[in-house]
């Protein structure tokens, strides 16, 4: 019997490198042999592989067996165990109405994207009738939680450790206790030791003895946790009276010192945070100013419809998603090269329609293109409603980074501020480099002479114009992904950006930049003690008063040009 | 120029008389035909030429410091809404117990807030002799100070016209604010009577109108008597070349100064006829968007003649009338384009078009 069932199953698995071979070598050129390998590959699984049985015996057994199936499938090892188990747990695992097929499925619109169990595979959209949830009971649900913080903890992957141990830090008990000390000794990654010895010091506060919890509150000092903070602020907690309700005075001095501790860093870590703040604001301010330094700058037009050239920008922006909305990160990159190419357009249409006819005559320059600029928002507003439009944040780019409890930074931001710093090198060199930038400084700096020198002045107005305006586009794309996308959207940026190209200097580049930043943390360190719309105000008071002292900005332009 | 009346500019003389006719006809009008006839004006109608003749008022006083003087101002709305709140105020306390909240003192939006007491600067605005001059003095402070740093420093031209704006936003977020003392989001409105009399009476509206008519003559004579004195030119000089005026021996801040803070009060008294006949100010008459609108009207007129602005003023207003009421979407598209066209094919607007017609070149 023994041998008989040996035999067979060797002769399966020289059917089965019979077929592997075959493909491997063939590089897998014919169909035939492909297919034959996947079947092969079945039955080799639903015998070999205790997985598979177990996940068989879960969708379809009793409660009691499928207690059993999950012990079962948190032994075998399989990499898709602990999914699976995640998924069973938060009610998401489901099965297809071929009874045998176990999915993983997220609601998605109207209907459910569902993935195979096993292998992690897409199976595309159902819907929910042709899916039955496994259920469980309640005991069962308290089994499998240990049993994934168990499974977490066995894992290879040290980050799946480290959310493990984190995610019991404020729900620690005895019995977890003992779980984290059993691994503690064949832990080797520092930070989830370091988050162990956070738990043993966090019940540690609890212990009767003094000394220990003294040495716990050495412990919990060092740690940015807010879990930390907060059990040290119940120990120096006074009761209605005023008297402390710590009995112990030592142990209330050195939570008292502890939290000073913890307190200092916490305050550093929000000065850290007010300062990204503040360099994301000033990067949306910079990119929403740098065309305009540009068409202002260098060629003294002010243009009142630079907002809604960015509104054109996030509007296509919106347009790319509604044309490709399975390719939702896709769409806002390619968004960027389009958008530039419809403002800069648009932009060089402006120019040769209209700005041309009004040159040396500024004041006219600014009511003419605020007239544009009516136009345009009222285009937006007949062909999209005036509704905001929503665009959707590519996965990559929503989410924070969480550096410890004090200290998150949204990636939306810090993909901003990136952004914002590669489109200025990328105008910088545009304008020191090529041709187009060196004509466009000889005809800011003297018209005549550079037309003199056959300069065609008028070409390189129109390109000047559509690649200040190009830009707004640009930015437009990045404003998108931060605020709602509405006909009204360039309109609440024109003072700002103005504000930010004079307060820089007229005609530099660098001064912009600069202007931009200083502008976004000054408002952000406001904000805090003065609150957002005074914080605003006063930064408008500021510049106010600051063009009274300057009137030529932070970086004057110098030599003759400045006085034209 | 022959008298105070009559000028030698014939299109002067016909806006002139054209208003003196209609600040006459309507009052009589009502006071002939009875309230069926359609030769009688209805409340809103009467209200509604009221609040263009304010406008019209509001353009002359952008006129003066644009046309005049070449300050291309941005947030001129600023002093319109400054006086408006000043009358407002005033409007406010005289509810009085008459409020939803029924509290004698304070106005409705305080107790709601549950403000205890009246803040300082609302004092004395139950007075209509003491809200009268504020009138005058909120918008002429702000704009002696903000006047007498940006003159001074000479921030000139284009950067001036960037931190009027800057000035007129900042006053909109500031007036945002429930903090600051004057309805937040929803302005002041809700108003009972005026000087004792229900401020919702035909009476108190044809009066209304009719004062707002006088002072846009006032102001139009006055201005043009300004524009006539030496004064007057001088400040046209500045327009022309400020450095040469300097160097002549001018103080060109000075007359800046002057002719900006007169039109700022100029600005202040329309918004003060403007708020009892709409009844309602609120902090959107900051917001740049308004300002830049009485730019229109001023350069669709045609600026520098005082009249133009008038014309502009009427016929912008009457125009978003009709079109916000027919079409609300083709609005600002008339709008934007026909900014577009004045500025590129008319740059003296429709006064610059009427005087070339009659062969006379302006000066």
């Amino acid at each position: 019997m023994k041998a008989n069932s040996f035999t067979w199953r060797m002769s399966l698995l020289a059917l089965l490198m019979l077929c592997v071979r075959p493909a491997i070598a063939l590089d897998e050129s014919t169909a035939e042999t492909a297919d034959s390998q996947e079947v092969s590959e079945q039955q080799a699984e639903t015998v070999l592989d205790p997985f598979a049985d177990a996940l068989a015996r879960l969708l379809l057994g009793s409660m009691k067996e499928r207690g059993q199936a999950s012990e079962q499938l948190s032994l075998t090892g399989h990499p898709a165990a602990l999914p699976i188990l995640e998924a069973l747990l938060d009610g998401s695992l489901y099965v297809l109405r071929d009874k045998q097929t176990a999915v993983i499925a997220t609601e998605s619109g109207q209907g459910y994207r569902i993935a195979e169990a096993s292998t992690g595979a897409d199976l595309g959209l159902v819907e929910r009738s042709d899916l039955s949830k496994v259920n469980i009971t309640n005991s069962l649900r308290t089994k499998l939680r240990k049993k994934i913080a168990l499974l977490q903890l066995q894992s290879d992957d040290a980050s799946v450790r480290l959310s493990a141990v984190n995610a019991m830090v404020k729900t620690a008990d005895a019995k977890t206790l003992e779980l984290l000390k059993e691994f503690e000794s064949t832990e080797t990654d520092e930070d989830v030791l370091s988050s162990m010895h956070l738990i043993f010091a966090l019940n540690d506060l609890q212990n009767n003895d003094r000394s220990v919890r003294l040495n716990a509150m050495d412990t919990l000092k060092e740690y940015n946790s807010l879990e930390a903070y907060n059990r040290l602020s119940v120990l120096v907690e006074k009761d209605s009276a005023g008297n402390f309700i710590e009995q112990d005075v030592e142990v209330i001095k050195k939570a008292q010192s502890a939290l000073k501790k913890i307190e200092a860093r916490l305050q550093f870590y929000n000065s850290v945070e007010t300062m990204f703040f503040g360099l994301s604001l000033g990067a949306v301010l910079v990119l929403a100013a740098i065309g305009l330094a540009i068409t202002f700058g260098v060629m003294g037009v002010i243009n009142m419809a630079h907002g809604e050239l960015m509104m054109l920008g996030a509007y296509t922006t919106y347009v790319m998603q509604q044309i490709m909305p399975n390719h939702i990160g896709l769409s806002v990159i390619l968004a960027i090269p389009a958008a530039f190419m419809i403002s800069a357009l648009v932009g060089v249409a402006i120019e040769r329609g209209i700005i041309r006819f009004l040159y040396g005559r500024p004041l006219e320059t600014l009511l003419a293109t605020f007239g544009i600029s009516l136009f345009l928002q009222q285009t937006v507003r007949s062909i999209f409603s005036p509704l905001n439009r929503s665009v959707t944040t590519p996965e990559w780019m929503s989410g924070s980074w969480q550096i410890n409890d004090f200290l998150s930074l949204t990636w939306n931001r810090f993909y901003i501020v990136l952004f914002c710093l590669l489109v200025f090198a990328a105008l910088l060199q545009i304008l020191k480099k090529t041709r187009l930038g060196l004509e466009v400084r000889a005809v800011a700096q003297n018209r005549n002479m550079a037309k003199a020198m056959g300069i065609p002045t008028a070409r390189v107005d129109a390109m000047t114009f559509g690649l200040g305006s190009g830009i707004a586009g640009v930015a437009g794309v990045a404003l998108s992904q931060i605020t709602n996308v509405g006909p009204n959207l360039g309109q609440s940026y024109i003072v700002d950006s103005f504000m930010v190209v004079v307060f820089g200097g007229v005609g530099n580049l660098w001064g912009t930049l600069v202007a931009g930043f200083s502008l976004g943390i000054a408002n952000k360190m406001l904000e805090p003690h003065a609150g957002a719309v005074l914080a605003k105000i006063l930064v408008l008071v500021f510049i106010i008063l600051f063009i009274q002292k300057r009137p030529r900005g932070l970086f004057p332009q110098k030599g003759r040009a400045a006085e034209a | 120029m022959k008298s105070l009346f009559i000028s030698n500019d014939k299109t002067a003389n016909v806006v002139l008389f054209s208003l003196i006719a209609l600040i006459v006809l309507v009052p009589l009008c009502n006071a002939i035909f009875p309230s069926a006839s359609a030769l009688h004006f209805s409340a809103y109608t009467v209200s509604l030429l009221g609040k263009y003749l304010t406008f019209a008022l509001l353009g002359l006083s952008l006129d003066l410091v644009w046309g005049y003087c070449g300050i291309l101002a941005l947030g001129h709305g600023a002093f319109f809404a400054l006086g408006g709140y000043a009358m407002g105020m005033y409007l406010m306390r005289q509810i009085g117990e008459r409020g939803v909240y029924g509290d004698p003192v304070l106005p409705d939006f305080m107790v709601f807030l549950d403000w205890k007491e009246l803040p300082w600067y609302w004092y004395g605005f139950d007075q209509f002799w003491f809200a009268l001059p504020m009138v005058l003095f909120a918008p002429g402070v702000l704009a002696f100070v903000f006047g007498w740093l940006a003159f001074r420093s000479r921030v000139t031209g284009v950067y001036l016209s960037i931190i009027t704006q800057a000035l007129t936003y900042a006053l909109m977020l500031a007036f945002f604010r429930n903090e600051m003392g004057f309805g937040g989001n929803n302005g002041l409105t809700d108003f009972k009577d005026i000087l004792g009399f229900n401020i919702q009476s035909e009476a108190v509206r044809v009066t209304l109108f009719m004062i707002s008519g006088l002072a846009l003559i006032g102001a139009f004579l006055l201005s043009r008597w300004i524009a006539c004195t030496k004064m007057g030119r001088v400040v046209t000089a500045v327009r022309d070349h400020e450095a040469r005026v300097r160097f002549l021996g001018y103080r060109v801040e000075m007359f800046k100064l002057w002719i900006f803070v007169f039109a700022a009060m100029l600005a202040g008294i329309a918004g003060a006829l403007y708020v009892p006949q709409v009844g309602i100010i609120n902090p959107s008459e900051f917001s740049p968007l308004n300002s830049l609108e009485i730019v229109v009207w001023v350069a669709i007129g045609g600026r520098g003649t005082l009249y133009g602005a008038i014309i502009g003023a009427l016929l912008v207003n009457y125009g978003k009338t009709v079109l916000t009421g027919l079409l609300p979407e083709i609005w600002l598209f008339t709008l934007g384009a026909t900014f577009i066209l004045v500025t590129v094919f008319m740059p003296n607007g429709l006064a610059g078009l009427l005087l070339k017609k009659g062969g006379e070149r302006r000066t």
